[in-house]
């Protein structure tokens, strides 16, 4: 059978699966719609966070992000796992007992404020829609790859999909769902990763494989360790060698502070902990999310410095009538581009872009002397003479390790699975901070269950078309997914839990002052570095747009701290539900309300 | 307001968050991040030391760190008899 047609059989009976699950775990109250009943087991939580967490572009990108970044990519690796460790250790057991329904409705009980409450509305419906647009963008453009539609095409049938699920199953039925695309999307990295670490070591598992010796293409063992060899090679060629760093430490701590923080405070994550039935079981199930995500996040690494490693053994002088067939299809598609410079008929790899920008070809279709297809950008000065763009790492795995063509078709199911899991879990909470936390809570009071639920319904119907709609024309913000939603996390949501947990004095004018501060200072921040003075000469201290969460969120703490002591205590009952979120025991009794 | 008991659980979970939470910073910001030149002169396997801790090692701790913490406050509730029924 031809890929294409795999390719179509294993996304659509990923589709049919998805929706079989919602149908059959259709929410029937609003607890069933907000937290799915509260009765999720915590390995299935585990599963579903993890789903939930990885994106698309942790599936596509995260591998050929740390195969070109080296040492500098540890960020990204310890930045998105060990939030979890604060997750278990700070914030989720005492939310689980405090038993509601979403983060806002944690900070506007714990600090009697609906100002407070607002302030986190708003602030979730940003860093939501921030995040899913770039979902929506991602299952677009995998649909575009694998099945040859237009990204825009790509992006209505996604958001039709989830339209169905997340609309009628709320989180019951995405909870179910994601525990599938999980088992698709980690399948699908996994297998061509084990393929590939065979083929360059011999070691089954890509974990190990990693520290192992490099096996060329006879199956001669080198005796030279594979990462030796990529630095070696990429020092031939003037880069700096992978297992070193080029940033400055500073700014490696401060993006890896914004990211561990900022994961520890996304509502996304945080609301899957209220699914749990108990407080011990919302802590073991950090640990299963973990696991589950680990699987993918150490193992990515691993693809990164064998298929770099690969590709410049297989590219690197030689001659273009030779290249493998993956080079010359992937050039068709535009994610290669070779402009031969030196005119010796062979490709060369080199420290610097081969031209400007991203490969444009003749509009004509012309080809050059040896085939390929001429390149128009304006050249940039150096040797280097070929563009490969970094989403090939994972895309083109198993083609250059020559898997059958079921896996290709199974890495088209596992990226959708990724885009889907991450878009329906954002869009169910922007759907509960609207329904939830505006309407029941602020303008109709009184609104029956049965109301509320409707509600939710239309919030996430329409929240799925505007992120549709972001989805097909992206604003400019949304590439700066990373800055925005981690960063803005990181100062606003992260902070004032902690503090509503750990700091009984904690009142709502430091809650308040601190979450304003935290959030107009780091968005600031990121707005000016990013757009209007896009200049890396003028950040603090180098603290790149990335990191500025970290200092947005000590403002925070600081500011929270003196405003707090210098107004007047919580109210007794408050300090009371403080108190209670601190032991487990009652948590089953919590009602919704 | 608290009883003692209650309390004194709080303050051994304080306890047992800050030494998690002490492992934590520094198999990642420690061996990751600041030290990571100095663990580099040393081989683990076909590793630089630093390097495994910053993409591999440090994500391993805290999966330990999550679990260890999770068996550790469920028998913290039981002596304090503050489990869940």
């Amino acid at each position: 059978m031809d890929v294409q047609l795999l390719t179509y059989i294993f996304v659509g009976a990923s589709f049919a699966l998805y929706i079989g699950i919602a149908i059959w775990s259709r929410a029937g109250s609003t607890k069933d719609f907000y937290v799915a009943g509260g009765g999720v087991h915590p390995a299935a939580n585990g599963m579903a966070t993890a789903a939930d967490w990885m994106s698309a572009a942790s599936f596509i990108s995260m591998a050929g992000l740390i195969a070109y970044l080296g040492y500098d990519a540890s960020v990204y690796l310890m930045g998105w796992t060990g939030g979890y460790v604060m997750l278990a250790m700070l914030l989720a057991p005492y939310l689980r007992k405090f038993g509601k329904f979403t983060v806002p409705d944690f900070i506007g009980d714990r600090y009697y404020s609906n100002v407070a409450r607002t302030v986190a509305v708003i602030c979730v419906i940003f860093v939501s829609f921030t995040y899913v647009a770039g979902q929506m963008r991602g299952t677009g453009i995998v649909f575009a790859r694998f099945l040859e539609v237009d990204v825009n095409v790509g992006v209505v049938i996604g958001m039709v999909i989830v339209f169905f699920y997340a609309v009628l199953g709320g989180m019951k039925g995405i909870t179910y769902t994601q525990v599938a695309q999980y088992c698709v999307l980690i399948t699908a990295f996994i297998v061509p990763a084990v393929f590939l670490s065979i083929m360059m070591t011999g070691h089954v598992l890509p974990q190990t494989g990693l520290g192992a010796t490099f096996v060329d293409a006879a199956g001669n063992d080198s005796g030279q360790y594979i990462l030796d060899r990529l630095d070696g090679l990429l020092e031939e060629l003037g880069i700096t060698p992978y297992t070193d760093g080029s940033q400055p430490m500073i700014n490696v701590f401060f993006i890896t502070a914004a990211l561990m923080c900022g994961t520890a405070g996304l509502p996304h994550v945080i609301v899957r902990f209220f699914t749990v039935p108990r407080v011990r079981d919302a802590r073991i199930s950090a640990g299963w999310a973990l696991i589950f995500i680990a699987l993918l996040y150490t193992t990515a690494p691993a693809v990164g410095v064998f298929a770099r490693t690969n590709i410049i053994d297989t590219v690197n002088n030689t001659a273009y009538e030779e290249m493998p067939s993956w080079f010359k299809s992937w050039e068709t598609v535009g994610l290669i581009g070779w402009l031969d410079k030196n005119g010796d008929g062979a490709v060369q790899m080199g420290p610097k872009a081969p031209f400007e920008g991203k490969p444009e070809f003749a509009e004509d279709g012309s080809v050059g002397e040896h085939g390929e297809r001429v390149v128009t950008n304006a050249p940039v000065e150096g040797d280097a003479e070929v563009y490969i763009d970094r989403d090939i790492i994972v895309l083109a795995n198993p083609e250059i390790g020559g898997l059958p063509a079921w896996v290709v078709a199974l890495m088209a199911a596992g990226g959708v699975a990724a885009a889907l899991s991450t878009a329906a879990g954002l869009l169910l909470v922007i759907s509960a901070a609207i329904s939830h936390d505006l309407i029941k809570k602020q303008i109709n009071p009184n609104l029956s269950e049965k109301g509320e639920l409707l509600a939710a319904r239309s919030a996430a119907a329409v929240a799925v078309v505007v992120a549709g709609y972001f989805g097909i024309n992206p604003p400019g913000f949304v590439a700066q997914v990373v800055a925005f939603a981690f960063g803005l996390a990181a100062s606003s949501f992260f902070p004032a839990i902690l503090l509503g947990i750990f700091d009984k004095r904690m009142n709502r004018e430091g809650a308040i002052v601190g979450m304003v501060t935290g959030l107009t200072f780091t968005f600031s921040y990121i707005v000016y570095t990013k757009f209007i003075n896009p200049d890396p000469s003028i950040w603090w201290f180098g603290i790149s747009p990335e990191g500025i969460g970290t200092l947005g969120m000590i403002f925070h703490f600081i500011i929270a701290y003196v405003v707090s002591r210098a107004t007047k205590a919580p109210p007794e009952e408050i300090q009371e539900l403080v108190e209670s979120v601190r032991v487990p025991r009652g948590a089953g009794e919590a009602t919704a309300h | 307001m608290l009883d003692k008991s209650a309390q004194a659980y709080w303050k051994r979970n304080i306890r047992v968050i800050l030494g998690c939470l002490a492992v934590w910073f520094i198999v990642s910001y420690g061996f990751g991040i600041l030290l990571v030149d100095v663990l580099n002169n040393i081989r683990f396997f076909g590793f630089k030391l630093g390097f495994w801790f910053a993409q591999q090692g440090s994500i391993y701790t805290f999966i330990v760190l999550i679990i260890f913490y999770a068996w550790k406050m469920n028998r913290l509730d039981e002596e304090f008899d503050v489990h869940e029924q």
